[in-house]
């Protein structure tokens, strides 16, 4: 069978690319995903969505991206139970409210009502919060949240109703090109497809490889948990860029929370107990309360890293696409990237400027320096 | 398939019925794997000890696949709940 583009990857980002390229206009698109949708990284991940950003590039991607969340399930016919409780973001140092101030006055020029705010303000939005733990915050009223395996399973279905075929269950072994297209070797039987979009999160680098492409992505287990749900305690993210935590009560009732640790590169996604030590600790030293919420059940997923922790976005070879290296804050950008990649691969100027993000930059040495990420 | 079945509720800790399992197969779910994440069943306090089995055997039976071929999701830790404050005090022994 032939298809004018392939997706090999059905996470948030490869369903929402083929969304768009068929929203656009696109016929003939194909998603392999080696499992189902939501099965890898989108749905491990603790799915929160943060504008609080100390690059413009990054501000103008997280806030194109709220605009898109904030209409998302009318659009797409699922509810993905997106809220913007906010994201209170915890100062330990001076030199992160020196930081945070620069953050601050960049979000504000781009539209992005964040603020900094004293310990007793930020305990009159979460408080359960040790005053002892911080000595500032900044608070963004319309970050938020949502449900990740919900968005990735409504992008794989309205891509479906728009007449993307989402292969479940497809792995992609082999790649050859000839005469302009890519002939694929799948576990389902083989394919060609005119272009090429390498979306597989932690499995980036293999599939780019296949191609012929190297890039610079490696793949991290970072682990996270779930509590018991509990009535409604605060409805703000809270994290931490000091000890690379995360907490936020999901419409559920649910705790989900997850914390940075020293990882070497692997695929591993197995839990850990020294995780759970781990983020015990932290966790009860910001919100003592936590020590009363029961864990019910642990997992990991992959950061799919960069050596400069920013995605890689573009065409790296002709007619091969790579939206990969996410580096844990995929899902967050996901509507707004989906849309600039479905546009670039139509060959329409997009509107914000991703060339920062292309491949070519680690040659170069253009590194992308962005004050503000977790793990 | 029978009607008067659909209402009953097959996942206690989330309020999941027979009818809205076998709706999402319908549509396209062969694995309990999915149904777990976009219906949350065997996501809550009990970790689908009674939820699954009932899955597995509309699964079977649905799609007419023997039993051994329709897995349950992964088994994930920690075996039982545990308190934050549990970990704390064990950590500190």
């Amino acid at each position: 069978m032939s298809f004018d583009v392939g997706v090999i990857g059905g996470g948030v980002i490869g369903c929402a690319i083929a969304y768009n390229l068929a929203k656009f206009g696109q016929k003939n698109v194909v998603v392999f995903e080696r499992q189902y949708p939501g099965a890898g990284s989108t749905g491990r991940c603790g799915a929160g969505v943060r504008q609080q950003w100390g690059l413009e590039m990054n501000c103008r991607l997280a806030r194109g991206s709220v605009k898109i969340f904030e209409q998302l399930s009318s659009e797409l016919g699922v509810d993905i139970e997106f809220r913007q409780g906010g994201y209170l973001v915890l100062a330990h140092t001076e030199k992160q409210i020196e930081q945070f101030e620069k953050n601050v006055s960049l979000q504000n020029s781009l539209g992005i009502p964040s603020r900094i705010i004293t310990v007793e303000e930020a305990l009159e939005i979460v408080p359960y919060l040790n005053p002892e733990s911080f000595i500032a915050a900044t608070f963004c009223p319309t970050d938020g949240h949502a449900n990740p395996l919900l968005t990735n399973y409504a992008y794989a279905k309205a891509a479906e109703r728009l007449g993307v075929k989402v292969m479940k269950f497809t792995e992609v072994s082999g790649v050859e090109r000839s005469n302009g297209v890519f002939k694929l070797t799948t576990s389902r039987g083989d394919f060609e497809v005119g272009c090429l979009v390498n979306a597989a999160g932690g499995y980036s680098k293999p599939v780019a490889a296949m191609v012929g492409v190297d890039i610079p992505t490696y793949s991290e287990r970072h682990q996270i948990l779930v509590t018991a749900p509990v009535p409604r305690m605060f409805d703000c993210m809270v994290i931490s860029f000091t000890s690379g935590i995360y907490a936020q009560q999901v419409p559920q009732g649910s705790f989900v929370l997850g914390i940075a640790e020293n990882e070497e590169p692997s695929y591993n996604t197995n839990s850990s107990w020294q995780f759970l030590e781990h983020i015990t600790y932290e966790v009860t030293s910001i919100l003592p309360v936590f020590g009363e919420l029961s864990i019910v059940r642990q997992w990991a997923g992959l950061y799919n890293k960069t050596p400069d922790s920013q995605p890689i976005l573009g065409e790296v070879s002709p007619g091969f696409f790579v939206a990969v290296g996410f580096s844990g804050h995929g899902f967050m950008i996901a509507p707004k990237t989906a849309e600039i990649m479905a546009k670039l691969i139509l060959g329409i100027k997009p509107d914000i400027d991703i060339s920062y993000l292309s491949l070519d930059r680690f040659e170069k040495g253009e590194l992308i320096v962005e004050p503000s990420v977790v793990g | 398939m029978k009607g008067s079945d659909n209402d009953i509720i097959v996942c206690r800790c989330e309020d999941i019925t027979l009818g809205e399992i076998r709706e999402k197969i319908r549509e396209g779910l062969t694995t309990t794997e999915e149904l777990k994440r976009v219906l949350r069943v065997g996501m809550g306090p009990c970790r689908g000890k009674s939820c699954v089995p009932i899955i597995r055997r509309e699964l079977s039976r649905m799609l007419s696949l023997p039993m051994a071929d329709v897995l349950p999701p992964k088994d994930r830790p920690p075996v039982v709940m545990v308190k934050f404050k549990s970990i704390l005090e064990g950590s500190e022994e």
